[in-house]
């Protein structure tokens, strides 16, 4: 989280509470309290931990996450086996792969390493896309009110209604297969390059966009709703300030605490998403690994080498558990008073 | 009351319109039909495939034709036969005529099974899954959610929402390979996949064997799996509910008559603070019901779920077409049946 400049005089805190005692800075504050909550510090260092090792993954995973060595198909290193005893009557030995080999031979450890940029990219662009569509709809919504806000909200109302679940299989089925058949040179078929360079998470992004911003345009709508009566704003109006710079200096910034907070506490909700689309074989391309396409090869062996399917597992876990801890934090640290409350 | 139940049900049937026409329309712009198979079957039969399932006529006339057999009741004096032409979701008399409401049509997939099949088949086992996970998550929430209330920033309320990080932490593709691999495979308590109940269904869902060891035995890892994520959001709401109504001033009033903590906890904080949990357990009831597609898939359980994914593949419209608007039904009916209950806990709130 940056600490941003020229917002010395920020004197409100979400609920519009003064919170600065000596003139210090609203994210100044909430960075101090952030710091001094331990889950919170051990999940942010998780999570930058994760970042690195998905950035340097080359470096952390000296193996190729592809190369198929038939030969070492599902071997498993010793520890392995005094960890899983029940392996041993299958298990073929071989300690060159840290974590194993899969059915076809491939380093597990460094399919879950590179594994960790499919869920990484999810958790930094899933909340930068929603947040984008959510927050200019809602304060939009917010902003002029009456009819514009009362048909607005009925859409979104309307889109609640969708079972998202099935919707979001549903659209990618419509990505995956409409977008292979289109002539060169059309939107549609650039559309399906970058998704084909992106080794499919394109789809994966627009699909999670498209579902998620329902619930931050409500919340943002909620924030300016209640942020547009206050003094300050109308003084911004009586000196003539324009619509665009009174949402953009004065409302927008009052109100990104919460919003924040909610973007936080959905990543987990995104990474699964991609893990599930993954798993049911409508996310990432192969060879691309993705812990959900890993954890649905590993099930398919579970019986012999549960190994394989509760590695991947056990990193799903241990990210949903950082962010979630570091979501948590944020909240406590940028609104104290709403401590265990979402 | 009556003009707002009124005008919520108009507001639903809107609400489905607009579900139904925005699915017709992205499952038809998927290109491919229903009988492109690997093969290319001759042209003839293809247009003949095509003339009886009216897929050759305009859009527009498929989704008023696909709208009508699902919301228009048929009625007639003689009982409607097996034939799959005749077949309903609901069939019921009412004294000499008969009703069939809500045809969901064939699926394209199968000769001898329509889409009322399908559901008749697989529904039941998805909401017996949803309504056994809804159960875990009340019976694991709650009392967690009140403990630490009670209690709260002691050890009680650190470890209730421990729990409660953890269980939202941890979705269904992690839990489950993770007991399959525990209780099915090392263990061996529990059979790893597979469902106790099959059709027919005592009422239409419920497992014809009874509640016995033969439904909950594959029914526990299941429901425990997908339950754990709800009962972290019971637990923290109903934490968060009991401390705003322990600071109200009629539990002041209460314990300043002297009552024992236990008729204010029990008779009015209790009480009070379970609002805002009734409000959210459809939503929550609808997302489990939905969710179970994914616990389905991974506990192999025969289920709505592998016959929606599989669907969409084979492009049967149908069966696509229907599930997405039953869920959806079923999501509004439950939003609905949630704020009147509201309305019925708080006395002060009143829908004029």
């Amino acid at each position: 989280m940056t600490v941003s400049d020229g917002q010395g005089e920020l004197k409100f805190g979400a609920g519009g509470k003064p919170i600065t005692a000596k003139g210090e800075s609203l994210w100044a504050d909430a960075m101090r309290r952030l710091l001094r909550n331990k889950a919170a510090v051990v999940g942010g260092s998780i999570v930058i931990l994760l970042f690195l090792a998905a950035i340097f993954a080359p470096v952390v995973a000296i193996k190729s996450f592809e190369e198929q060595v038939l030969k070492d198909q599902n071997t498993v290193p010793e520890w392995i086996i005094s960890v899983f005893p029940s392996i041993e009557p299958y298990a073929r030995i071989n300690n060159d792969y840290p974590f194993g080999a899969d059915y076809v031979g491939r380093d597990l450890f460094s399919r879950i390493v590179y594994g960790a940029r499919i869920s990484l990219s999810v958790a930094l662009i899933g909340p930068i896309i929603s947040m984008i569509i959510g927050v200019i709809y809602g304060s939009i919504s917010g902003f002029f009110g009456g009819r514009v806000d009362n048909v607005m909200m009925r859409i979104v109302d309307i889109l609640y209604a969708f079972p998202s679940l099935l919707f979001i299989i549903l659209l990618m089925a419509f990505f995956r297969s409409t977008l292979t058949v289109i002539e060169e040179g059309t939107f549609a078929w650039y559309m399906a390059e970058l998704d084909e360079a992106l080794g499919g998470m394109f789809f994966i992004f627009v699909g999670i966009g498209l579902t998620a911003w329902q619930t931050m345009a409500r919340l943002t709508r909620g924030q300016v709703l209640s942020v547009r009566e206050k003094e300050f704003i109308e003084a911004a109006h009586t000196i003539g300030a324009s619509n665009i710079r009174i949402m953009f200096k004065h409302i927008l910034p009052n109100i990104m605490g919460p919003l924040i907070v909610a973007e936080t506490l959905a990543i987990p909700g995104y990474i699964s998403t991609e893990a599930f689309l993954s798993f049911i074989g409508l996310g990432v391309n192969p060879p691309t690994p993705s812990w959900g396409t890993l954890i649905s090869d590993g099930s398919g062996v579970i019986r012999t080498y549960p190994s394989q399917a509760i590695f991947p597992a056990l990193a799903l876990a241990i990210t949903m558990f950082a962010f979630n801890f570091l979501g948590d934090g944020l909240r406590d640290a940028l609104d104290p008073r709403l401590r265990g409350t979402q | 009351m009556g003009r707002y139940i009124a005008r919520r049900l108009l507001y639903m049937i809107a609400v489905l319109l607009v579900v139904s026409i925005i699915t017709f329309g992205l499952m038809h712009a998927v290109p491919g039909g229903p009988f492109d198979k690997e093969k290319p079957l001759p042209e003839e039969i293809l247009a003949n495939l095509n003339a009886k399932y009216n897929l050759d006529a305009p859009l527009w006339k498929q989704y008023i034709l696909y709208m009508y057999d699902v919301t228009i009741p048929q009625f007639s004096t003689q009982e409607p036969t097996s034939a799959l032409a005749d077949d309903a979701l609901l069939i019921f008399n009412v004294g000499s005529v008969w009703v069939r409401w809500m045809n969901f049509g064939p699926s394209y997939a199968s000769r001898s099974r329509t889409v009322n099949d399908i559901f008749r088949d697989q529904l039941p086992v998805s909401f017996q899954l949803g309504v056994m996970a809804l159960l875990v998550g009340l019976l694991i929430g709650m009392p967690l959610g009140v403990l630490a209330g009670l209690k709260q920033n002691t050890i009680f309320d650190y470890f209730g929402m421990g729990i409660a990080i953890i269980g939202v932490s941890v979705p269904v593709i992690v839990a489950g390979p993770l007991l399959i691999w525990i209780f099915g495979v090392a263990l061996k308590w529990l059979p790893p996949t597979g469902w106790g109940a099959k059709p027919p269904y005592l009422l239409g869902f419920l497992p014809e064997t009874g509640l016995t060891w033969e439904f909950f035995k594959y029914a526990i890892m299941p429901s425990v799996a997908l339950g754990t994520g709800t009962s972290a959001v019971i637990a923290r709401l109903t934490r968060a509910s009991l401390l705003q109504t322990t600071r109200e001033d009629y539990i002041r009033t209460a314990r300043s008559k002297g009552l024992s903590e236990r008729v204010v906890i029990g008779r009015h904080a209790l009480k009070n603070s379970l609002i805002p949990v009734v409000t959210i357990l459809g939503p929550l009831f609808a997302a489990l019901v939905t969710g179970t597609f994914v616990t389905e898939l991974v506990f192999g359980i025969p289920g709505m779920g592998k016959y929606f994914v599989t669907s969409i593949t084979n492009r049967d419209y149908p069966v696509i077409m229907g599930t997405i608007l039953l869920y959806a039904i079923f999501l509004v009916v439950a939003n609905l049946v949630v704020d009147l209950t509201y309305a019925f806990l708080d006395p002060r709130i009143r829908f004029d």
